[in-house]
């Protein structure tokens, strides 16, 4: 290609102690391009990025930028250059309005001294205004994850950048915010910027990407133009092999019980969601749909006791439960996985060991309370290796591992307790293909020796290839039912977005 | 795939166990210790008599036992700045029962219930009302001295005849061994293992690490927050009658500033103020060290002056040094 790169790199490398992140990559960025980065989860795309917008230094290697080698030595630096990051995990201040929010990095170049909040909130509403609608005078702190997600995206386009990287930021949307999304990228590299897109989604890539990098363990693998490839072709680039099927058989519908296992009758909490009543049948993955906003996570974590006052009727097998918090919902075998992995889903500084038991410690301890270290690595390890967990060392604290890794982690946490019935909260965010595929397949296990197993996912494919029934929540309120050939995203989408279910009055 | 990436299959590797042993905060602590003990054995032959060890030793000991209360409060990110006057109270309802012809072990007993009960309201006002530990703490650090002031007029309270049985556990010793030393370390060493390996504890890292998180997993963390809050207190309350013990008199004023010194032991020996990570035996370390320079400066004939700014100087140091290597490590 001819064409000058504005950004190109040229065999960095990075070390975190013993941990070789990348060693050796190269990467060119052409003007106008939306350029996907692929690769498994620790392959080493966010420490690139990272050290692209100065967050970390690189060990060896240059970046050149037009053409001209650059040291970005901070966050500020890349700034003056023209690099805006959205990362991968969200970092609002919490108790900041969203406008506030949206222009610090603004702010902290312009020159004024003052604040003009008014000139603020218009300016933070008319940014919004192309992706969703969220008022600006909220507390970032008081938004759903994916509106924070939002937020982030809104405050890189405040910065007048050249190039725009965009960390897996579709992890928390659903696929119309996403569509949003997409549509700004293509409207800012046609004005010249180019874009880094970051994704474990290849529909996404696909759709929206003109050309393609894969990493794998920290090497750089190729770079393909996307009309000419496949999904196959990346896959098989970032794993090293061919993945056959991206999910696991669906449960025969002999295999499929008469049993119920959960069994949850008028569900309300007056606010979020109303009459809320499912059944999940004994070997059944069921998976919940739905908007965000619309109140999927807010049921399940009423089921769970995890907050709200909540009326209603919970069976498990058949027996009604008595709930008064969190705590006698995991002793009964019902637990979550929340969406929001960093926020309340793992101890980032604990060891990942500690993570893992963290749900039911008395497992790993003896009848006086004294914990066994090697009980607790055992379990960390045995589960580590049925969820291909990468780390260098069970004691090392999570925030050491990447991204996906983490949600490993959290999803370890879970199954160290053996539970009956397992809600998960976007159980894949931000995990890579074959990580994925792996999840998959260990949910589909444990549904077919009896564990009840529920999904929240705001991914229409994941919906549709996991589960065996879906049930659509609008607005707080069951909207519908699809199964088997019904399970389509069009299908799915409808009843998202249906005001209320046909043939009922409120 | 490489040998430092596992995969889970390798098992974890323990090839770093030494350099893991040398980068452990409490190792470097001990060497500073023993640095300042050589260099200081050279400058005063009088420095590692068994007399002056003992007196470093009976000057931190009991404070000691307040700073295992600090640490594992500032574990379960809350931090209490009454100590000091609580303490104070202690010694204060002890001595003023006992003038009154309570049994001396009973009315100690009363004076650490009465600290443990200012702990429980402490805990009700940061969990129940959610209001923030510093604040609470800080009003109840006025409100207890105010108490010891109103209950004595202000002046020390002399127990001249406080049963020797009593006076044993603040000026007794087994053997060559002070009874308050044997006290401290069995506090520390039960307190210690605790922490490492007790699920209780456990249950306070996970507190204190991330309190949303550790709510998500079905810990009661109101609970725990309040009951590290109750501890801290009831600590002080022990510390409190030692003291009272061991000078025979009970001192209204005991104690100002006291937070501050345990605090700062606390955060040397790699306490965070952001909760969830903190040992009890750097904790000691970092007691120890103040102790030693304090004493090494004292016997330099130091202004006392300029002990305080070394004191503050040294807590910067460690710090800084701590937050350096915490961003090397990749964790900052
Ligand atoms: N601060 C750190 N300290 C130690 N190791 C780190 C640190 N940051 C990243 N790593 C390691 O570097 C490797 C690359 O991580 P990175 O976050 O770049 O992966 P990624 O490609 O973004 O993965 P994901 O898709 O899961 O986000 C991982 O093995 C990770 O454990
Ligand atoms: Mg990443």
């Amino acid at each position: 290609m001819t064409q000058q790169p504005i950004l190109e790199v040229r065999g960095v490398t990075k070390s975190f102690g013993s941990i070789h992140a990348l060693r050796g990559v190269d990467f060119r960025l052409l003007p106008g391009e939306i350029h996907a980065l692929a690769g498994e989860n620790g392959a080493g795309k966010s420490t690139l990025m990272n050290i692209i917008d100065g967050i970390l230094q690189p060990t060896g290697g240059e970046i050149l930028w037009q053409g001209r080698p650059v040291r970005i030595a901070s966050p500020t630096a890349a700034q003056a250059l023209g690099i805006g990051f959205v990362h991968q995990e969200i970092a609002l201040c919490p108790d900041v309005s969203v406008a506030e929010n949206i222009f610090m990095a603004a702010t902290n170049i312009s020159r004024s001294p003052l604040m003009d909040y008014r000139a603020l909130e218009r300016r933070a509403a008319e940014i919004l205004s192309q992706i969703c609608a969220i008022d600006p005078r909220r507390l970032a702190g008081d938004l759903p994850i994916a509106e924070q997600q939002l937020v982030e995206i809104a405050k890189a386009l405040t910065l007048d950048c050249k190039v725009l990287i965009l960390d897996e930021p579709t992890a928390a949307l659903s696929q119309r915010e996403a569509e949003a999304l997409f549509r700004i990228m293509r409207r800012l590299a046609d004005r010249g910027i180019a874009i880094i897109y970051i994704s474990h989604r290849m529909a996404e890539i696909f759709d929206n990407c003109d050309r393609v990098t894969v990493f794998r363990d920290g090497q750089y693998i190729t770079t393909m133009n996307i009309p000419e490839i496949t999904p196959d072709d990346v896959v098989k680039a970032m794993v090293g092999r061919v993945i056959d099927d991206l999910y696991p058989p669906k449960a025969s519908p002999g295999s499929i019980g008469r049993d119920t296992v959960l069994e949850v009758r008028n569900l309300t909490d007056r606010r979020r969601f109303h009459d809320v009543s499912f059944r999940l049948r004994k070997g059944e993955i069921l998976g919940i749909g739905g908007l965000i906003g619309a109140g999927r996570s807010e049921i399940v974590r009423g089921i769970c006791r995890l907050e709200g006052a909540v009326e209603g009727e919970v069976s498990l097998n058949g027996h009604p439960l008595a709930l008064r918090d969190y705590s006698d919902s995991i002793r009964a075998g019902l637990v979550y996985l929340s969406e929001d992995r960093k926020g309340d889903g793992v101890f980032l500084d604990m060891a990942i060991a500690a993570n893992v038991s963290a749900l039911d410690i008395d497992r790993v301890a003896n009848a006086a309370g004294i914990i066994s270290d090697a009980d607790e690595r055992a379990q960390a390890e045995a589960l580590g290796r049925k969820l291909n967990l990468k780390y260098g060392c069970l004691s090392d604290p999570v925030a050491s591992l990447s991204g996906g890794n983490q949600q490993k982690v959290a999803i370890a946490k879970m199954l160290a307790v053996g539970p009956k019935v397992i809600f998960l909260d976007e159980p894949t965010r931000g995990v890579d293909v074959g990580a994925k595929a792996e999840i998959h397949r260990i949910l589909r296990d444990l549904a077919g020796k009896g564990t009840g197993i529920v999904v929240i996912s705001s991914e229409m494919p994941e919906l549709i290839g996991l589960c065996d029934r879906v049930i659509v929540v609008c607005e707080g309120r069951i909207s519908g039912e699809v199964e088997g050939p019904e399970m389509t995203e069009e299908n799915i989408m409808q009843l998202a977005s249906a005001a209320l279910p046909r043939g009922q009055v409120a | 795939m490489e040998s430092s990436m596992n995969v889970a299959a390798t098992g974890s590797p323990r090839s770093g166990g030494l350099g893991r042993l040398l980068r452990m905060r409490e190792t470097g602590l001990i060497a500073i210790i023993l640095v300042l003990i050589i260099a200081m054995s050279f400058a005063s032959p009088y420095f590692l008599t068994w007399v002056n060890i003992r007196a470093m030793v009976m000057a931190f000991a009991v404070e000691g036992i307040v700073v295992v209360g600090m640490t594992i409060l500032l574990i379960s990110g809350g931090i209490d700045l009454s100590v000091g006057s609580v303490t104070a109270l202690a010694m204060v309802i002890a001595g003023l029962l006992f003038l009154a012809g309570v049994n001396p072990w009973l009315a100690s007993g009363i004076a650490i219930a009465a600290c443990t009960g200012i702990g429980a309201i402490m805990g009700v006002f940061v969990t129940k009302v959610g209001l923030h530990h510093f604040i609470v703490s800080l009003a109840v650090m006025v409100i207890a001295r105010g108490l010891c002031l109103l209950g004595t007029g202000g002046r020390p309270i002399g127990l001249y005849t406080l049963p020797d049985s009593f006076k044993f556990i603040g000026q007794g010793s087994i053997g060559p061994i002070p009874v308050v030393i044997l006290i401290f370390v069995v506090v520390v060493v039960i307190f210690d293992f605790l922490l490492r390996r007790s699920t209780a504890f456990r249950r306070v890292f996970y507190t204190g690490s991330n309190e949303k998180a550790a709510a998500y997993s079905g810990i009661r963390t109101k609970k725990v927050i309040f009951l590290t809050t109750t501890l801290c207190a009831t600590l002080s309350g022990v510390a409190g009658v030692i003291y009272m013990a061991r000078f025979g008199s009970a001192q209204p004023t005991f104690g100002m500033g006291m937070e501050l010194n345990v605090i700062a032991a606390a955060v040397i020996g790699g306490a965070s103020l952001k909760g969830g990570s903190g040992t009890i035996l750097g904790a000691i370390l970092g007691t120890i060290l103040l102790s030693v320079v304090s004493s090494s400066l004292a016997l330099l004939d130091v202004s006392v002056y300029w002990q305080d700014i070394i004191r503050g100087s040294i807590l910067l140091t460690a710090v800084t040094v701590d937050h350096y290597l915490n961003k090397k490590r990749g964790r900052g």
